[in-house]
């Protein structure tokens, strides 16, 4: 007969070692990327509506011109990791997540196709991304159809309406004053730093949708061209803070202040642009460079200005 | 016998030699070039943005560079590029080539005779492996909106001197319709002879930028040639209006004062591009160089002096350039050209300081009776099918015609040019970070009446070449 004997611990304990190293084995490999080549799946056609324009994502040219322009940054996948991506700072665009910076529709949503032919013949100022205007209409009205191809998103949802944007009021002192207490209020500041320089405390922590870092719009810096990331005019700046640039810190202010509230900080956010030659800072300098204090009364209407005093330090102009 | 056969040999070898020296020669004259892998790393944009094919700008390149090679972006100065970027790049190119000119005039040999005893004419050919100078470019900004460009070019033989020395005020009150640069620098051709996608020594250049009539003393007049001088340019935001203007020394792009006492030249431009849809973007344009130069010379011994040079005689020449775009792969450069040499040129006064025994208009000289200003016309058709940015192909046909000589009795076709040129280059690779080719070539010219004169009809010359190479740029 056999004897039946316990099992030894050492047995016990290794039996214990394995069960667990293939346990943690298995979910890591639940967890491990989708490793080796991928296949290349074909990528639905697309179009593109600019006027009367209508850009084709398989016209004979756009592959072309796509590889010829676009690919060494934003690789030919449309993954933004092209050959020179790892050199730039801030990383091209990845197309594959269909998340643009510059839209005039509501935060999260797609843009517009104009919003896409826009920026490729603008170009992204503080980016590598120059302003394509050499091409012609329809080359670009192609390129955005193409660009379209690499996000299932366009196919599944459509782009957002764009904003309203009402008239611009007429720039004034008070105007300006409000904005500058909007500014503090909405704590602008905190990245866009008190002077607009981009220093703000919080400014060397952000980082995009892809944590990779980034850094806010210096307005005193880029002033002399008045170029934003997404246009030059008060309305492309109204733009900006309104839709917010999408796959970055800057969020949508659109739900949290008015048309006219937005339209006192466009004028205030101009006179942080200290060199360029413009309305707002014409009249800041007939204030003698002073802002008149910001008072809320508490009916919620804009306060007179107020006898000219020196800003907080750090704010205003210089 | 032994000593005559040793001659014999002497003179062969010279004859070859001779050949051999004016191929070098020519090459070493022909470096094209300017494609700058130094933008490209800086800005992280592929050869092809700029490039139709390398070096030859396409309409995004015309761009950067009417822009003061710069992308309009916040990163063009310097202050922006890692402290350890220096935009420097050399460009040479190992070639295996076979060149064929025909009617040499070389000495005839009796068998055994020491003493050539009459003089033949022959065929040329020579081959083997060779190189192309070297280029040396530095260029990009100095600072937001002045721009720079230095290049040191050699010939094969190492020999250098500055192709192009430059400073440029980039967008001048803040309008790109301001421009102003100072030195030495290519002149304004929309059809650049510097970016030319071939490389023989007759298919390297434009011989329409360099055409000369048989006699004339003029070498003033080439608008291939890099020169000294000071342009205003400018141009629309997306480049499709263009205007230069540059006031030049009529001194070929010589410097030193070697010429003129006081002779200047002007050279104009102005095109407009035009939104074709799916074909692209065509522009068409003009061109006009007016000047004057020295045909007179203060002399010491008999042997004129440089920079003395008087009695001033006019020259032009003009034409119109058209680059038609057919959709992405096919594309069409066209240059014609109307050149006058004032009458004096077409006699062969000018350029006494370089072309020894040209002619000196002192005191007291005057025309033959019935000199004439010589005059001609040419055309080039430059297509190009660009089947994918690393592979393209080029072909080319140029002929200049005379239509006056400046000696009346003077046969009308003395001078006369055709040449073709076929050639494709592939780039194996496409990225920011240097440029290679594998190049190939075929180009056949034809001069009428430029040969040795055999009896009483000078002869006409066939000349032509094969390379093959591998032009490289880091």
């Amino acid at each position: 007969m056999n004897e039946l004997r316990p099992m030894p611990l050492v047995k016990i304990v290794a039996s214990l070692v394995l069960s667990a190293a293939f346990t943690v084995a298995g979910s890591a490999q639940d967890q491990a990327p989708d490793v080796g080549p991928h296949p290349n799946v074909g990528r639905s056609q697309m179009e593109s509506q600019i006027g009367g324009i209508v850009g084709h994502s398989d016209s004979g040219r756009v592959k072309y011109d796509y590889v010829r322009y676009c690919a060494g940054c934003h690789g030919t996948r449309g993954d933004g990791n092209g050959e020179n991506a790892a050199w730039l700072d801030p990383k091209p665009r990845d197309f594959t997540m269909a998340t643009f910076k510059c839209r005039s529709t509501p935060t999260g949503m797609l843009p517009t196709d104009e919003d896409l032919f826009n920026t490729i013949g603008r170009g992204l100022v503080n980016s590598n991304m120059p302003p394509w205007n050499t091409f012609t209409r329809q080359q670009k009205a192609d390129l955005v159809a193409y660009i379209k191809t690499f996000s299932p998103r366009w196919q599944k949802e459509k782009p957002g309406d764009p904003i309203p944007i009402p008239p611009e009021p007429p720039i004034t002192i008070e105007s300006i004053s409000h904005g500058k207490y909007l500014f503090t209020k909405l704590e602008c500041w905190k990245c866009h730093g008190p002077q607009g320089r981009g220093d703000g405390p919080s400014a060397s922590t952000l980082t995009d949708s892809k944590d990779q870092p980034i850094r806010p719009y210096d307005f005193a810096e880029s002033s002399k061209d008045s170029r934003f990331k997404c246009g030059t005019t008060n309305r492309d700046l109204y733009k900006i803070f309104m839709t917010g640039l999408d796959g970055t810190p800057m969020p949508s202010y659109a739900d949290i202040i008015k048309p006219a509230d937005a339209w006192d900080l466009v004028h205030f956010l101009r006179v942080l642009q200290v060199h360029r030659p413009g309305r707002e800072n014409e009249i800041l300098a007939a204030a003698h460079g002073e802002i008149p204090p910001y008072v809320e009364k508490p009916d919620g209407q804009k306060s007179q200005a107020q006898p000219a005093i020196r800003p907080p330090s750090g704010m205003g102009s210089e | 016998m032994y000593i005559g056969t040793w001659s014999r040999r002497i003179r062969v070898t010279f004859c070859f030699s001779s050949v051999a020296l004016v191929i070098l020669l020519v090459l070493g004259e022909v470096q094209p070039a300017h494609a700058l892998p130094a933008f490209a790393r800086k800005y992280g944009l592929r050869c092809s943005a700029c490039h139709e094919s390398w070096p030859m700008l396409n309409y995004f390149g015309q761009k950067f560079k009417d822009n003061g090679y710069q992308l309009m972006n916040d990163r063009d100065s310097p202050i922006w590029q890692n402290p350890s970027y220096w935009p420097a790049t050399f460009r040479i190119t190992p070639i295996w080539h076979r060149v064929s000119t025909g009617k040499v005039l070389v000495d005839a040999y009796n068998t055994g005779a020491a003493i050539p005893s009459t003089s033949a004419i022959t065929r040329v050919t020579s081959s083997g492996f060779d190189l192309s100078g070297l280029d040396f470019h530095t260029a990009g900004t100095l600072e937001k909106n002045i721009s720079f460009y230095v290049l040191p070019s050699s010939d094969n033989a190492g020999n250098f001197h500055f192709e192009t020395v430059m400073a440029r005020l980039d967008n001048v009150l803040g309008t790109p319709w301001l421009n102003i640069k100072l030195g030495k620098f290519e002149l304004d051709n929309l059809l650049s002879e510097k970016r030319i996608l071939t490389l023989t020594g007759n298919g390297g250049i434009y011989q329409l930028y360099h055409f000369i009539p048989v006699g004339d003393g003029n070498i003033f007049g080439q608008i291939g040639d890099n020169q000294l001088g000071l342009e205003l340019m400018g141009h629309s935001t997306n480049d499709r209006t263009r205007y230069s203007a540059s006031i030049l020394s009529s001194s070929d792009g010589q410097p030193g004062l070697v010429y003129g006492a006081n002779s200047y030249s002007g050279f104009f431009t102005a095109s407009q591009a035009f939104d074709v849809g799916k074909l692209g973007v065509d522009r068409i344009g003009g061109y006009a160089m007016i000047g004057d130069a020295p045909t007179q010379w203060l002399t010491s011994g008999g042997t004129p002096l440089g920079g003395t040079g008087i009695g001033n005689k006019s020259f032009h020449r003009e034409g119109v350039v058209g680059q038609f775009y057919f959709g992405e792969h096919f594309d069409l450069q066209v240059v014609t050209q109307h050149g006058w040499d004032n009458a004096w040129f077409g006699q062969g006064y000018g350029d006494a300081i370089d072309i020894p025994g040209t002619l000196n208009n002192l005191p007291g000289t005057s025309l033959p009776i019935g000199s004439r200003a010589p005059t001609w016309n040419g055309v080039l058709v430059e297509p190009h099918y660009v089947y994918s940015p690393t592979l393209i192909f080029i072909g080319r046909f140029e002929t200049i015609r005379m239509s006056q000589q400046a000696t009346p009795g003077t046969p009308l076709n003395l001078g006369d040019i055709t040449t073709y040129t076929a050639a494709v280059r592939y780039n194996p690779f496409m990225t920011s970070r240097a440029g290679f080719a594998w190049h190939n070539e075929y180009n056949w010219l034809h001069q009428d009446g430029t040969g040795p004169t055999l009896g009483l009809t000078p002869s006409n010359v066939n000349s032509s070449e094969f390379l093959t190479g591998f032009d490289f740029a880091f």
